[in-house]
């Protein structure tokens, strides 16, 4: 199907049905439980475990295919999200607009900075990215104040231009609010609560546009994937040295790959300005950079679906840990003896929750590069081969079903 | 007629004088090999009519183009194509992807964007491929993972790999080293057939002496980075001067 074999078609349609009914299976436990503060399906997170599945599946492209790893991605995404930002405000506040201009933009400055950053391989070209992203992040700051609103950052207001408010079915600009953005005029931000007893399944707009997105970008990467160019891009990561003297020539693959990772990367930051229209130069900050990496690293470098899996796992902990709090924490462990012994459980985990989260992943990310150093697909992996030899086994007993 | 000419060819690393007043001629569809004691410069040689150094003085021409100045890929668009003295292959890539990639240079030429399509879906590269791969004995191994192979089946699949581009010239830097007797009978075997059966230039450097009198038509001696004589095998076998050269080497 769609010109995939089997095994992609089945994963491309497993990825859709994961994103179509994770608002569902994100929010398994029921309202006022002890559990729900694990419910991870609401509108906010579910958007960033999609948006930074495209960075990340847009990054696996040039890492897990060239080993290019670079630490300057951050500069595309947040280019991607000023872009779609003076769109809304200039041209229109239907998203269409905006994230096709993130992607042209972002395209544009990878461009540039992968042209002059593939004159080095190795340690060198991750410290050539990183520089040329902490020079964007600094003029972002500074001199491109007037672009990028500088510390404040930018945001839409009612008194923007926009040119045709009318475009595509415009927007909700009516009775003098700041318009949302949004696409057939429907707004990324209109939901619809589906209530069944204990549980409030919530459906959004904007995340099932992110979510479509997603599928768009992961089908594009399968297709690089399997095609002539993602072999060649998968031989310079094998013997750079050995290409060259087959008579091909690297550089135009690897800025090929770089400037596409850059559009996922644009694509990403355009998304996150059309679901909650403000951006600051954070976005552009090297840890933004260096989380990208660490998605793609957890999920599995180099697989079509461990970089979303990373991003998801990533954005969960980030927001579910950082909402733990003593009382929270208190409460879980009142079936402790009090004093010393429930206060030293609630102390050692608050020591990775609340402000600290980035403690908990780090752990999570150790934990997986030790024991698991294909990442957290290989997880997957080893359980999905248990499951299938279990079966083959029982029929091998049976002796009567030719094996497959 | 030659179809490599080098002229006063130097090449020095900081005080080593790797190569001193180089100069070769190698003729059109002959086999020559290139002998000398361990460092004598003749993997510097190479290096230097690929691209992957320059020399200090003097010019390379391939087919009346000079080479040098060139990036190792457009040399080897040329027609110059290269077996390394450990083998050089796409260890993270099966057999058969290997086999395509010089297919898709050789079709393609240095870069094509070809990135929507699967790579089954390019029907003669594949044909190609496997039609090289059946050359040289290896299709039963065309899905392994090129790394875990013997490294005898890895020179073999890059001998293979040179031959799908269809070179002119085709350059081997000691491909018996490390072999068992057996895999360097085979070798020479392969290399005979490649001679015989193709419209191809073969410059080998080899220490062993069974596969160079086996194949050679022409003999360059290279001692401390200048050649010492050229000639046919059979005067290279009784020449004093070769003998000293290699038991000077021996003697140290
Ligand atoms: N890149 C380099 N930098 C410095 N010295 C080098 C370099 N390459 C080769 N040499 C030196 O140049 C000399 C010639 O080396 P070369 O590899 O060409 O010898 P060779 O004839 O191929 O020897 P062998 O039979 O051992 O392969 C050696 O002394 C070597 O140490
Ligand atoms: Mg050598």
């Amino acid at each position: 199907m769609f010109g995939l074999n089997g095994k992609d078609t089945l994963l491309l349609v497993a990825v859709a049905l994961l994103v179509a009914f994770a608002p569902i299976l994100m929010n398994p436990f029921p309202q006022g439980s002890a559990l729900e503060i694990f419910n991870g399906g609401y509108p906010a997170l579910m958007q960033r475990f999609v948006i930074f599945g495209i960075f990340a599946v847009g990054f696996n492209i040039l890492f897990g295919l060239t080993g290019y790893l670079s630490f300057g991605h951050a500069a595309f995404l947040g280019a991607g999200s000023y872009a779609a930002m003076w769109m809304m405000k200039l041209l229109t506040i239907n998203v269409i607009p905006a994230l096709i201009f993130s992607v042209i933009i972002a395209g544009i400055i990878s461009l540039a900075i992968g042209y002059v950053s593939l004159r080095r391989s190795g340690i060198y070209f991750s410290i050539l990215t990183l520089a040329f992203a902490q020079m964007a992040f600094q003029l972002a700051q500074s001199v491109l104040q007037p672009i990028t609103g500088g510390e404040t950052g930018l945001q839409t207001n009612l008194n923007d231009p926009r040119i045709l408010p009318q475009f595509l079915g415009g927007g909700s600009n009516v009775d003098g609010n700041i318009p949302k953005p949004s696409l057939f005029g429907l707004e990324m931000s209109s939901t619809y609560d589906l209530v069944m007893g204990p549980w409030t399944f919530v459906f959004n707009w904007g995340y099932y546009i992110s979510g479509l997105m997603l599928l768009i970008a992961l089908y594009i990467s399968i297709r690089i994937f399997r095609s002539p160019f993602g072999m060649m891009l998968r031989s310079i990561k094998s013997n750079q040295q050995r290409l060259n003297y087959t008579g091909l020539n690297s550089r135009p693959y690897m800025l090929t790959a770089f400037v596409i990772s850059g559009m996922y990367a644009g694509l990403a930051g355009g998304l996150l300005v059309a679901m909650d229209p403000q951006v600051g130069t954070e976005r552009m900050q090297w840890t933004a950079s260096g989380e990208v990496v660490l998605m793609t690293i957890l999920g599995g470098v180099g697989t079509l679906i461990g970089p979303i899996l990373g991003a998801s796992v990533i954005k969960y902990i980030e927001d579910i840990f950082s909402k733990f709090n003593d009382t929270v924490l208190n409460i879980w462990f009142d079936f402790l003896p009090d004093g010393i012994v429930q206060d030293g459980f609630v102390w050692a985990i608050s020591l990775f929750t609340g402000k600290q989260w980035h403690l908990a992943s780090g752990v999570i990310f150790m934990l997986v590069i030790i024991f698991l150093p294909g990442g957290l697909v290989s997880l997957t992996k080893s359980i999905g081969d248990r499951v299938r030899r279990k079966p083959a086994r029982d029929a091998n007993d049976a002796s009567t079903t030719p094996a497959e | 007629m030659s179809i490599l000419e080098v002229k006063g060819v130097n090449k020095r690393f900081g005080g080593l004088q790797a190569l001193g007043d180089v100069n070769l001629s190698v003729q059109e569809k002959t086999v020559h090999a290139i002998i000398g004691p361990n460092g004598a410069g003749k993997s510097t040689l190479l290096n230097c009519l690929v691209g992957k150094l320059i020399p200090d003085t003097g010019s390379v021409m391939f087919d009346g183009q000079s080479v040098l100045g060139r990036t190792p890929f457009e040399i080897n668009q040329m027609g110059i194509s290269r077996v390394f003295q450990t083998p050089e292959i796409f260890g993270d890539l099966t057999v058969m992807e290997n086999m395509m990639i010089p297919c898709f240079a050789k079709r393609d030429g240095s870069f094509e964007m070809n990135a929507w399509g699967s790579v089954g879906s390019q029907k003669d590269i594949v044909e190609h491929a496997e039609e090289v791969l059946e050359d040289m004995n290896m299709a039963d191994k065309r899905n392994m993972m090129a790394s875990s192979m013997s490294r005898g089946d890895k020179r073999r699949l890059e001998i293979g790999m040179c031959l799908a581009q269809e070179p002119r010239l085709l350059l081997l830097d000691e491909p018996t080293a490390g072999m068992a007797r057996a895999d360097t009978n085979n070798t020479i075997d392969l290399l005979k057939e490649i001679k015989d059966t193709r419209d191809i230039t073969i410059a080998i450097i080899e220490h062993d002496m069974h596969v160079v009198f086996s194949l050679a038509e022409r003999i360059t001696v290279l001692a401390q980075g200048t050649p010492l004589v050229e000639d046919v095998p059979d005067n290279i076998k009784g020449n004093p001067k070769v003998r000293e050269a290699y038991l000077g080497e021996a003697q140290v």
